[in-house]
């Protein structure tokens, strides 16, 4: 399909939440009274000063923000081409970017005086970010979480319960984080009044894509003012992981319009885009329409939605954010898959060349940027979205490697 | 006149409420759906309402999830759902058939194909739960220049302005959900139900259909006084689930155990009124 060159790239979604034919508003009736409130509120405060200073206080002061630049000087030169950028957001309080969209939504929860919070999670990233905001201000958090991910996440589990989180194991379908999403959603058409669902990616009815993207996009405005800092130009490429996009829309939006930027999201090949194993939904998918948006989805000739699979829970999820699916078909954003075994290796080289334990999320960005760096001249500047902590991630890790722990 | 606009006048002169009953198409298997179906209108059935399955059934409560997954592993596809309806209307001319789901399988199989496959087969009117009428342009405008009806739900959330949106592209009847939630778990308090018929009603001449949480004889025959027609479905679908040896097939006597429940349903529909 083609599509023709729209004169900016930022601009979308319209007014009827679509990025050309992805997004909408795909929801029961009784949800659509919801999803308009927010869209109003979410628009009321986005031009509201005191909101915006809210949010940069406590990302400043409870988060850490903003995450640092860093130059990674052994891992560049192992790869012998290009300049290799991490944005540091592992960094951040809970270890992942997830806080940055969660911080915005619970204020504005705050603000439409919701005082019950419902998530979905995956790998728990989101979970965390979550439970933790809310023991901030006070607020009942209600976690959904597939079985299957409960069982491989239990530290995560814990950390929830902890922050006084309530967590629902979801045993519908195969207990994993779309059946967590279609749970949320039947807890919030159930509980309209008190309830706000704070969904962990940029996908969902709109508003969701737009509001989770404005609020991860910090990342990508950091990311412009550092590199013009550290070299005193924009980066050459940009390289993020993608299961539903959040991460890698927050780096990349605010660099769309800039055409010299090569950009590049990575998807989970599990054991292979040529399996039924995988995670890719742009790479393996085709159209269709879940959770509230039209996007890219694993689906059988049928319509009904496939199981996906990545050794990384966080990108194990069938879907993708619409603007990522507009951003294909439009061409501006190349979409690459690496394996669960090629995001394994990345792993390790980045525990060993750089002392850094990446998420195995992030791990797959790596793994695309191993293939392509050798190639790419020594004053290329790439940034990669090192977007969380491995932690969590160690006794797959172990077991993957054949080690007891 | 519609299959279905003939069968709510008919009822209307009668002075009675419709029954409404939905199965999954497919539940537990093929074979047995399609006898389960047969059986209705002689259970006295005024509407059948078909389950298109779906993996991802956002809206449904455990009964129909579950009844989803058994008609899907039992090889169920949007073309064996269109099949069954076929299949039925080669001894029933009258009885209207809804098919509700989700829009994905619609999406997927193409909406002109699938509307020109839903009039052949003699499908009356379509809901689709996660279509709401700010995506009227997607599937209900091309369903009613092709002859369909477009069942719309109304919710407790579904305040008078947006009530107007709702009805706009309406047609058939308008299936009111009684609780906020999912389908099969909580029941409405009867005259909560009779003061938002009677707000819908006041706005539109359709005829209103309640469901969502109506389980026993007792609880449809009181919502049918004032509404226009009851639906009962995650009771009848829970029967059919018990009713199943533990290969999933149909144990003997689940169509007659089926449509005796669906028959003490529309008997207390049907002479609501009357008492």
């Amino acid at each position: 399909m083609t599509v023709q060159e729209p004169n900016s790239f930022r601009v979308g979604p319209d007014e009827e939440g679509r990025f050309g034919q992805f997004g909408g508003r795909f929801v029961a009736e009784t949800l659509m009274p919801l999803i308009l409130d927010l869209e109003k509120a979410y628009a009321e405060a986005k031009v509201d000063k005191s909101f915006q200073r809210e949010m940069e206080n406590l990302w400043r002061y409870y988060v850490g923000r903003p995450s640092p630049l860093y130059f990674a000087s052994r891992l560049t030169e192992k790869l012998g081409g290009a300049k290799i950028y991490l944005k540091r957001d592992e960094l951040n309080h809970t270890g992942a970017h997830k806080i940055n969209n969660v911080l915005g939504q619970i204020l504005l929860a705050r603000r439409m005086g919701k005082t019950r919070i419902i998530a979905e999670t995956g790998a728990g990233q989101h979970g965390v970010a979550t439970a933790t905001v809310c023991a901030k201000f006070g607020l009942k958090c209600v976690v959904f979480m597939g079985e299957t991910d409960v069982e491989r996440q239990k530290p995560n589990v814990f950390r929830m319960k902890l922050l006084g989180a309530e967590i629902i194991p979801v045993t519908s379908g195969r207990g994993t984080l779309k059946d967590a999403m279609n749970e949320a959603l039947r807890d919030w058409v159930t509980n309209v009044e008190d309830t706000f669902y704070c969904i962990g990616t940029v996908a969902g009815p709109h508003p969701y894509p737009a509001m989770v993207r404005d609020f991860q996009s910090i990342i990508g405005w950091e990311t412009k003012s550092q590199m013009k800092h550290a070299e005193g130009r924009l980066p050459d490429t940009l390289c993020a992981c993608i299961g539903g996009g959040s991460n890698a829309m927050g780096l990349f939006h605010p660099f769309l319009d800039d055409a010299e930027v090569k950009i590049i999201g990575v998807e989970a090949g599990g054991k292979g885009v040529d399996t039924n194993e995988h995670a890719a939904s742009l790479t393996g998918g085709r159209p269709g329409v879940l959770h509230g948006n039209r996007t890219y989805l694993l689906q059988d000739d049928d319509g009904q939605i496939l199981d996906a699979h990545s050794i990384s829970a966080g990108l194990d999820y069938p879907g993708i954010g619409p603007e990522h699916s507009w951003l294909k078909e439009a061409g501006r954003v190349e979409y690459a898959s690496v394996t669960d075994t090629e995001a394994l290796e990345a792993f390790q080289l980045c525990c060993e060349m750089e002392g850094i334990i990446p998420a195995l999320e992030p791990a797959h960005a790596l793994a695309h940027v191993m293939k392509i760096a050798p190639d790419l001249p020594n004053d290329h500047l790439l940034v990669l979205n090192m977007c969380g902590r491995g932690d969590k991630d160690i006794f797959t890790v172990a077991e993957a490697l054949g080690t007891k722990i | 006149m519609s299959r279905i606009q003939q069968r709510f006048e008919k009822l209307k002169d009668e002075n009675r409420a419709a029954f409404v009953s939905f199965v999954m198409g497919g539940d537990p298997n093929p074979t047995a759906s399609l006898k389960l179906l047969k059986s209705l209108p002689a259970a006295g059935v005024d509407v059948i309402e078909i389950g298109m399955p779906f993996t991802d059934p956002m809206a449904d409560g455990p009964a129909i999830q579950l009844a989803g997954q058994r008609a899907l592993s039992s090889g169920q596809t949007m073309a064996k759902t269109l099949k069954l309806v076929t299949d039925f209307r080669k001894d029933d001319a009258e009885t209207p058939i809804v098919l509700m789901g989700y829009y994905n399988p619609i999406f997927s199989y193409g909406v002109d194909a699938f509307l020109k496959a839903a009039n052949d087969a003699g499908v009356d009117g379509l809901i689709v739960v996660d279509l709401p009428p700010e995506e009227d342009a997607e599937l209900c405008i091309p369903a009613r220049e092709a002859g369909l009806d477009f069942i719309r739900l109304a919710t407790p959330t579904t305040d008078d302005k947006r009530l107007e949106k709702v009805l706009t592209n309406t047609s058939g009847f308008v299936y009111y959900v009684s609780v906020n939630g999912i389908t099969g778990v909580k029941s409405a308090e009867a005259d909560e139900i009779d003061s938002a018929v009677a707000r819908i009603k006041a706005k539109t001449d359709l005829p209103v259909v309640v469901g969502f949480g109506v389980k026993t004889p007792e609880q449809a025959a009181a919502i049918a006084i004032k509404a226009d027609g009851v639906v009962v479905g995650s009771a009848i679908v829970d029967m059919i689930a018990g009713k199943l040896d533990k290969k999933g097939g149909a144990k003997v006597g689940l169509v007659k155990s089926v449509s005796t429940f669906a028959k003490s349903l529309a008997d207390a529909v049907h002479t609501a009124r009357g008492a």
